[in-house]
């Protein structure tokens, strides 16, 4: 909220306002817009008023205490929290009064708070301790009993122990407004009041861990962190997760270990990144599939029928050898890559022009989630009309075709129920069946399946569609007047899932244009494949959406590249039934196993994997090579609305590598010149300092402390971030801000700059299907996600088979 | 779950009191309590239902408010107030009395369930204290004898 000392015009924003208020706070004189609160008043001009119960975006409690203050001419003191600025109000936060009663309120909630930091997992950030500290209640007047209570496991990931329970409500909030769950409330009165999960003796909720982060002190703990570190022995790196296509940033907390750097939690109490404090429960527990034990840790290499362990050194010369005899005898239509949706679109990118440059094919293909390519078509040369994940929490209304958020995409969700809580947004569902967010819709559109594209076409005024919408839920006198309140709509937000592919997002690029200020959101499903989409992992396309057909600047800066539209995945499926597939390169990808391929299909032919764990994929492989994943190396992801962000080094496995290196090494392998293929050295003019005297280290600390900020030296073929200033250069819509990209912040891609894409078989398109607890074949591995799943109730277990 | 015609009557007048559904929610309680002799299972997830509300959050307000089970009582509820004027006036001593002739404790239940006993706070009656509330009906100005008298009452009409 915008506040400024000492009064003065606020740059017009086009949002009408009320006057300001004049108010002084400790003898400061600052003003605020008239209804903002004291405690965030007080905040903006740096003066901290302490509060437990108090936490911006939720109701407001007054349950805590802690926030007093002393007003002018009021008889008691006030809780700044709940006190709306007044025109001539003179406050003291910190004077003596205040400052006992604080501390009488610390002894109250110490009074029967158990002493144990030593071991309690809040140690260290709680904020009952850091009261402690500045209040000083260090003696008590109480004289009774503690009175104790055993902990209580009350999910897979939520643990509570009653006894450390302030009573802040915090929790409760976050896990009714926030979640839209309501799965814990308040039980019995007074003293006897207590924190209680909705099913007697457990939670049925979506395990999202919001309340565990929101616990000021150490009452509710998490089931993967709980007693294993203590905050200050670990680093905290801010990275982006992994799994569904939103772009979370999660703040990983990483400890050395046996075989590296193990990641211990996953959190984002920052509030960094375009999803504030929000995480989902893949956000905050699945990363350990990163320390699952079926990880491969070194190469295999198929002998005499098996797989057998071997060195990256052999893996790497076989590898390159006969990659090599196929281009140079079948040619490269023999060759098909299938890229990946969870690898960095550095790697990506990489991918793309190894294949064109290097093995001289442009069979490549992804597992696709949603048409980015029709809407690059449809965008094309029309700028402005995509949105962020930030629009969607101010955007005035939203409209939501197809795709279930809460489960598919829940930073969407999230944004979405934040947006009309707050904001009061007008959210428009339309879908085939129920789904969870039409609680906060003011208008629902129930379909019969399968008929979105029909709605979009009802939308853009075609009245012959309306008989095939009518449904039980939805009469036709519902539907015209769903549409005339949506095309009311100004700078209205449309997201929508893989129901809509090409032709239909050609008509809805149509009906959006003709809405004032309308912007969209194509809802992919993995963490990178809008990343994959744009780094050009298509038969027919470069990156940027660029047709292979006209290479353009690609020409000019890859060389010489194959200029007929090369083979599809299921394409690829038949050339290797019919022989003519010599050889089959997987980055990070589990075709056989996600897209249910045959696994015999390719036995004629050279597989070469590279992954985390032996997949359907990998065990039919000739070679397999142990991936690092995206929580274990650096670079950038784009999410599903085309925000590019950094993606940071957290995690180590040792004996596992980056795909980046593994495609570099490839092709230097194959007696490839890899200066052209990464453009590294030369880009950095840094000094890096003596190599002799006093100071003969400094090379290498400076290389230490680039590493440390993310500002790699690029000195090594295998530093991304070479290639990245590649990208920067010649993909449309990728030339952002490198510096506030270096520095965490997300930058939103401009679509309309880039190529001209193309129009695709719409049943190249397979949706993951995923919910809040699967998350393809990674979540297979994921320890937490599959406890979840064996927690839930008989008749879930059945529907999630 | 089936509620008589005249609560259905009360319930479609409640809501009709207040801008939001959940705020019908106390008295609701109350009326149903009187009619099934407790809120059970059944009724919280009958009233949860009808107000749009969580079973949890149901559950939160019964557990709050003291008037409020989820256990049936007896069928005459004997709370004793021994709140400040009826202490001063003797409401302690009537407490015990009736815990040693029922043979039941606070928030105890005789075992013909005609009685059960609880030690409340105060139920504006101080002006003609000591006070004993049965049910709905107030008893003031009570001695032990008094107290007797009023017991057996209760216990004639109960079992004849």
């Amino acid at each position: 909220m915008p506040v400024r000392e000492g009064g003065g015009s606020y740059p017009g924003d086009g949002v009408k306002r009320m006057a300001d208020v004049n108010l002084t706070v400790d003898g400061k004189k600052l003003t605020a817009p008239a209804g903002t609160l004291l405690i965030e008043a007080c905040k903006s001009v740096g003066i901290e008023v302490p509060s437990f119960c108090y936490y911006p975006g939720l109701s407001l409690q007054g349950a805590c205490r802690m926030c007093v203050v002393k007003i002018e001419k009021m008889p008691k003191l006030q809780t700044a929290c709940t006190t709306v600025v007044t025109e001539g109000m003179v406050v003291a936060t910190d004077n003596d009064e205040v400052r006992q009663a604080r501390k009488a309120m610390v002894e109250l909630l110490l009074g029967n708070h158990p002493l144990d930091c030593p071991v309690c997992d809040a140690g260290g950030e709680c904020e009952l301790q850091d009261m402690t500290f500045s209040y000083g209640a260090s003696e008590s007047k109480f004289m009774e009993a503690k009175n104790h209570r055993e902990e209580q496991q009350w999910s897979p990931v939520v643990y509570f122990d009653r006894p450390r329970c302030i009573l802040c409500y915090r929790c409760v909030r976050v896990c009714g407004e926030g979640m839209d769950v309501w799965a814990l409330g308040v039980q019995n009165r007074g003293v006897s009041s207590i924190i209680a999960p909705n099913q007697d003796d457990h939670l049925e909720c979506e395990e999202c861990g919001m309340c565990i982060d929101i616990c000021p002190v150490g009452a509710l703990t998490s089931g993967a962190y709980r007693y294993k570190t203590r905050p200050w022995e670990m680093n905290h790196v801010g990275t982006v997760c992994t799994h569904c296509g939103d772009g979370c940033k999660t703040t990983l907390g990483v400890r050395r270990c046996d075989t590296g750097m193990e990641i211990v939690r996953g959190d984002n109490r920052d509030k960094s990144g375009i999803n504030n404090d929000f995480l989902c429960i893949k956000g905050r527990y699945a990363f350990d599939f990163a320390h699952s034990e079926e990880r491969i840790m070194q190469p295999l290499i198929r002998k005499s029928g098996k797989l057998m362990p071997s060195t990256w050194e052999e893996a790497f010369e076989l590898i390159g050898k006969r990659f090599a005899e196929v281009r140079d005898k079948d040619g490269g239509l023999a060759i098909g890559v299938v890229g990946s949706t969870r690898t960095t679109n550095e790697e990506n990118y990489l991918l793309s022009k190894f294949a064109r440059v290097v093995l001289k094919t442009n069979n490549v293909d992804h597992h696709r989630t949603a048409d980015f390519p029709a809407l690059a078509a449809a965008l094309h040369s029309k700028p402005g009309q995509t949105a962020s994940m930030r629009d969607v929490l101010t955007a005035p209304a939203i409209l939501l075709i197809g795709n279930d958020p809460t489960n598919q995409h829940p930073l969407l969700a999230w944004q979405i129920r934040t947006n009309v809580r707050l904001r009061r947004a007008k959210l428009y569902v339309i879908n085939s069946a129920p789904i969870k967010l039409q609680k906060q819709a003011a208008g629902f559109g129930l379909l019969p399946a399968g008929a979105e594209a029909k709605a979009v076409a009802f939308l853009g005024g075609d009245d012959s569609q309306l008989d095939s919408l009518v449904s039980d839920g939805t009469t036709r006198e519902a539907w015209t007047a769903l549409r005339d309140k949506i095309r009311a709509e100004q700078n209205l937000v449309i997201a929508f899932g893989s129901e809509l592919r090409a032709q239909d997002i050609q008509t809805l690029v149509s009906v959006s244009s003709s809405l004032s200020g309308a912007k969209l959101i194509c809802l992919g499903d993995y963490a990178n494949s809008r990343g994959a989409a744009d780094m050009g992992l298509y038969p027919d396309l470069l990156p940027g959406y660029q047709p292979v057909s006209e290479g353009g600047r690609f020409q000019q800066d890859w060389g010489a590249l194959p200029a007929e539209k090369g083979l599809s995945l299921p394409e690829m499926v038949d050339a290797a039934k019919a022989g003519k597939l010599k050889a089959l390169y997987v980055v990070g990808s589990n075709p056989i196993g996600r897209l249910g391929i045959d696994p015999f299909t390719f036995s004629k032919s050279l597989v070469v994997v590279q992954d985390m764990f032996l997949t359907e994929t990998a065990t039919i492989a000739d070679v397999v090579l142990p991936a690092a994943n995206s929580y274990e190396k650096s670079g950038t992801f784009t999410n599903t609305c085309g925000d590019l962000q950094l993606v940071k080094k957290a995690g180590e496995v040792t004996g596992t590598k980056p795909d980046f290196e593994m495609i570099v090494r490839i092709a230097d392998a194959m007696g490839f010149d890899v200066r052209s293929l990464v453009p590294f050295g030369g880009g950095t003019h840094a000094d890096m300092g003596q190599t002799r005297g006093a100071q003969s280290g400094e090379a290498d600390r400076h290389a230490v402390w680039l590493e440390a900020h993310n500002l790699e030296p690029k000195m090594t073929p295998f530093d991304p971030m070479a290639i990245l200033d590649e990208i920067q250069r010649v993909v449309a819509g990728y030339d952002v801000s490198r510096t506030n990209l270096l520095a965490g912040a997300d930058q939103h891609i401009e679509i309309a700059h880039c190529g001209v894409g193309a129009s695709h078989k719409p049943e190249l398109i397979v949706p993951a299907n995923d919910d809040l607890f699967s998350s393809g074949t990674l979540g297979r591995y994921s320890h937490t996600l599959n406890s979840v799943y064996e927690n839930k109730p008989a008749e879930s277990e059945i529907a999630a088979d | 779950m089936k509620f008589s015609q005249e609560f259905e009557q009360r319930f479609a007048d409640m809501l009709t009191h207040y801008p939001t559904k959940r705020s019908a929610l106390v008295p609701t309680l109350l009326y149903a309590q009187d009619e099934a002799g407790a809120l059970t299972d059944e009724v919280i997830v009958e009233l949860a239902q009808r107000l749009d509300l969580t079973e949890l959050e149901v559950r939160n307000v019964i557990s709050y408010y003291s008037m409020l089970t989820t256990k049936p009582r007896g069928k005459y509820n004997v709370q004793v107030c021994t709140n400040i004027a009826c202490m001063l006036r003797g409401g302690e001593e009537l407490l015990n009395h009736c815990q040693k002739k029922l043979g039941i404790g606070h928030k105890g239940t005789t075992q013909d369930g005609l009685f059960s006993l609880e030690e409340v706070e105060c139920i504006g009656a101080c002006s003609w204290a000591p006070a004993v509330q049965v049910n709905y009906d107030f008893h003031e100005n009570l001695t032990v004898d008094k107290m007797d008298q009023v017991l057996d009452e209760y216990k004639k009409k109960g079992t004849m």
